[in-house]
């Protein structure tokens, strides 16, 4: 394995890989899936990519193309500089201020939190994926060139465009889980830096991965969707959608959309309208068979919970966490509902709680209490027993650790599972690992950016969900269900599954928790979860 | 002389110990508000749920409903946090062996400090039928405290002075860390030789000390014992002074840490009293450079926020 040996590293050979995962080398995963030469071959970078671009590992996310001249070398290192000053200003970075200067002033260096870190552990502990090691490249950045204090204070590090390129990279390994930061003795928070060098980045330099970005962001803001849906192709999915329920429940429904005066502005990742259409369709059908006044929005941007700012930007974020309470607003409704999505929760939920004033500040809710306090209020017949396969629980990072959902969904699956078939991850609830797909990585694919991922991002999730199911038969005709209520987690999920082929192999399946609830629906035709690979 | 340089010396040290530790507070406490960045488990969520990690956003229609806050929580993590360093020993069993006797060494030393400070006004200031037992007790507290104090503190800063120069953590260790480490052996190692050798019944410290609480700058030892107990206080004079200039002024950060990141959970109502001050965060100017972001150093965070992004 070849790995740094020093964060001084950082800036040295350029060009060359500063660390290298050899995946027989890797720890094994549980059976059936414990032959580590049965596995799939990590996908080599291209000799092109590695020619275009700064090198840093075995991969590539952000595509920060090799300076040509001195100047562009130059303005990556000024660039940066500049932005890392910004983030010491009240004017510029008064959203995270406080937080940012507690972990670059307190860490310790303790390497506390290495233990939680679920990359740098599936790594084989390189040294490269250790929380600390970027932000300790951040911190001696600061205090040496911009605060230009002895090296002996708070140690060295040389400072050229390959460092500043490589460090950018660095954060896009980090899957903002903040697990590391849970751990931490003195309340240092590594994972915020990595996010901290993410914004340097894209708001000083204009430098982001395109898919979170030009195609993530931007293009919501733009036409009203990442997925690149329009109003009136978001109609007409919902319209197909809603027929295709209909056929597979026996239960006629009619999305509301715009629906001025509706208690509920239910606000889906429009990425399940896209990929996973059940995920609506069974909301829907949940929601009007408990007789809620809700709607949907066509208004762009208004049926796409999703808002990428969260990970890297703070005025994307703004920006579209503003528009979806105007959007709320027009619609007059009393709150919003937030479908299953972490990010877009914890985004208009806890980290917009701060931007929205007045008549935007319209309450925001889970979901999951939302279906919970369907369940216990008694409308819906469920019928356990129509669940009867094994469950397991993801518990979604900004969910659960970053916003103390934890025990709704319990509720839930307690309702519509029958007894002895729910078992949870080890570890769970706000200990959980994150899916793997966090902070955007599961929309990113560039490169072989999707093999780097989930040998080193998920390939901890993959392991804790074979762990659930060790009890079980791995025989593919014994289904088992891994229970996913967050569109990027599921995506992550499913990603997972295809690479190691867990579906043919082992009969592992994933899905949300609202199709759980329809599955277990007495009025619904049996057989709502369809176990058909899509 | 040289007992005299040892009271002002004292002075100085404390007086600036306090300043630096106030500037400090003041700093943090004054920083703008920033967006919420809490991370559950929140010791002060009511209702049973601090001990799973949830939140009152599990609440159907929390925002009708009085958050339940409870201090007993906060107080049932924060207080053996601060004692026993439990984060440390649950997550970094090796750093915690080392960790552990260095802190609480500290907080004898420091807590033996406030005894005979407190013991030294009393004997000072109050009379006699009172500070006869109160100078009593101190003498019998302060040098088994104290003296267990000064050798857990100089074997935890040997052990931590070890371990940061450990393969593991030698790359992440600056030139200072390991001087402050060996501060503090000089501080301790020159107090403990002092009260082995020359002052077991801590006799000359207390006297010295109820001296700079009555603000009489009378001779304390003389000869070589004199001379240890200037070293030792000029030492522990200096370290206190120094500690709150250094990223060991963690103990003032933590609380900030804690209480105004990791916990902060209060919701921002609508019609409430967060709501002026974010307006006004959000009227302030912005200067990212990045061409998406739009701003010219004139333009509001508002102003960019609310552009037009169709085109």
């Amino acid at each position: 394995m070849k790995q740094p040996n020093s964060v001084k590293d950082m800036g040295k050979n350029p060009g060359e890989p500063l660390a290298q995962i050899n995946q027989y080398e890797q720890i094994p995963l549980p059976p059936p899936f414990d032959k580590i030469d049965e596995e799939p071959e990590f996908a080599q970078l291209s000799d092109a990519a590695r020619e275009k671009y700064v090198v840093l590992d075995d991969t590539i996310a952000v595509n920060i193309e090799k300076p040509k001249t001195k100047e562009e070398e130059d303005k990556l290192v000024n660039g940066f500089l500049s932005g890392l000053e910004k983030l010491f200003s009240v004017d510029d970075n008064w959203t995270f201020l406080q937080p940012f200067e507690m972990s670059m002033e307190h860490c310790a260096k303790c390497h506390t939190c290495s233990d939680a870190c679920p990359i740098f552990q599936e790594s084989g502990e390189n040294e490269l994926y250790r929380p600390v090691y970027r932000s300790e490249i951040l911190r001696r950045i600061y205090f040496k060139y911009v605060k230009k204090a002895s090296p002996s204070l708070h140690g060295d590090i040389d400072l050229n465009w390959e460092t500043v390129a490589r460090l950018i990279e660095l954060s896009y390994r980090c899957n903002l889980c903040r697990r590391c930061a849970q751990t931490c003795p003195i309340g240092a928070d590594n994972a915020l830096l990595s996010r901290e060098i993410r914004k340097i980045a894209s708001m000083e330099m204009g430098i982001v991965p395109k898919e979170i970005h030009d195609d993530g962001s931007v293009l919501q803001l733009r036409v009203g969707s990442s997925t690149g849906m329009t109003p009136m192709i978001v109609k007409d999915n919902i319209e197909f959608i809603d027929e295709d329920t209909a056929e597979r429940t026996g239960i006629t429904i009619e999305t509301p959309f715009d629906k001025v005066g509706a208690d509920i502005l239910l606000i889906h990742n429009a990425g399940e309208i896209m990929a996973w259409p059940e995920n609506p369709g069974a909301f829907a059908t949940v929601f009007e068979a408990a007789g809620l006044s809700w709607t949907l929005s066509s208004d762009a941007i208004g049926y796409d919970g999703i808002n990428y700012g969260v990970w890297y930007d703070d005025v994307q974020f703004a920006r579209v966490a503003v528009r979806h309470a105007a959007i709320a607003k027009k619609l007059g409704v009393r709150k919003i509902v937030l479908g299953e999505c972490g990010h877009a929760h914890k985004a208009l939920t806890v980290i917009a709680d701060k931007v929205l004033t007045g008549d935007l500040n319209i309450p925001r809710e889970s979901s999951m209490v939302t279906l919970r306090d369907i369940i216990r209020s008694g409308v819906l017949k469920l019928d356990k027993s129509r669940n009867d396969f094994p469950v397991t629980l993801h518990d979604p990072c900004n969910l659960v650790r970053l916003m103390g959902i934890v025990s709704p969904q319990r509720e839930i699956i307690d309702a519509v599972v029958p007894e002895g078939r729910f078992r949870e991850m080890a570890p769970h609830g706000v200990e959980n690992y994150c899916c793997g797909g966090g902070s955007g990585f599961a929309i990113m694919s560039g490169h072989n950016f999707k093999d780097w991922r989930h040998r080193m991002t998920g390939r901890r999730k993959f392991r804790q969900i074979l762990n659930a199911f060790q009890d079980e038969s791995m025989d593919p005709s014994h289904m088992k269900y891994v229970c996913a209520p967050c569109s990027n987690c599921k995506g992550q999920i499913r990603d997972i599954i295809t690479y190691y082929d867990a579906f043919e192999k082992a009969g592992i399946y994933y899905g949300g928790l609202v199709e759980l609830i329809v599955n277990a629906m007495v009025d619904v035709k049996p057989g709502f979860i369809d176990w058909e690979w899509h | 002389m040289m007992t005299t340089f040892a009271y002002v010396v004292a002075y100085l040290g404390l007086v600036f110990f306090l300043i630096a530790c106030i500037a400090r507070f003041m700093m943090w406490s004054k920083m703008p508000m920033h967006v919420r960045w809490e991370l559950y488990p929140v010791a002060h969520e009511g209702g049973g749920k601090a001990a799973y990690g949830g939140s009152y956003l599990e609440d159907t229609e929390w925002w009708t409903k009085k958050r339940e806050v409870s201090l007993f929580g906060e107080l049932k993590v924060m207080v053996p946090e601060i004692l026993f360093l439990v984060a440390l020993r649950e997550h970094n069993k090796k750093l915690w062996t080392r960790s552990f006797p260095f802190h609480f060494g500290l907080y004898l030393v420091g807590g033996v400090t406030a005894l005979m400070l407190a013991g030294g006004l009393v004997v000072g200031y109050l009379p006699e039928n009172i500070a006869a037992p109160v100078a009593k007790i101190v003498n019998l507290v302060a040098p088994f405290l104290g003296g267990a104090g000064l050798v857990l503190g100089i074997i935890g800063a040997i052990g931590l002075f070890m371990r940061r120069r450990s393969r593991a953590l030698r790359d992440y260790t600056a030139p200072a860390d390991l001087f402050n480490l060996v501060f503090f052996i000089a501080a301790f190692g020159v107090s403990l030789v002092s009260l082995v050798v020359y002052d077991r019944d801590f006799s000359m410290v207390t006297t010295f000390i109820t001296n700079l609480v009555t603000f009489d700058l009378a001779p304390v030892g003389a000869g070589p014992a004199g001379l240890l107990l200037t070293l030792s206080v000029v030492l522990l004079a200096l370290l206190t002074a120094y500690i709150p200039t250094t990223h060991m002024s963690h103990f003032i950060g933590k609380y900030f840490a804690y209480h105004s990141i990791r916990w902060s959970d209060e919701p921002n109502l609508a019609g409430g009293r967060q709501e002026g001050t974010i307006q006004e965060l959000l009227s302030r100017p912005v200067t990212w450079s990045a061409p998406h972001i739009g701003a010219d150093g004139k333009k509001s965070w508002l102003d960019v926020t609310l552009e037009d992004q169709t085109k």
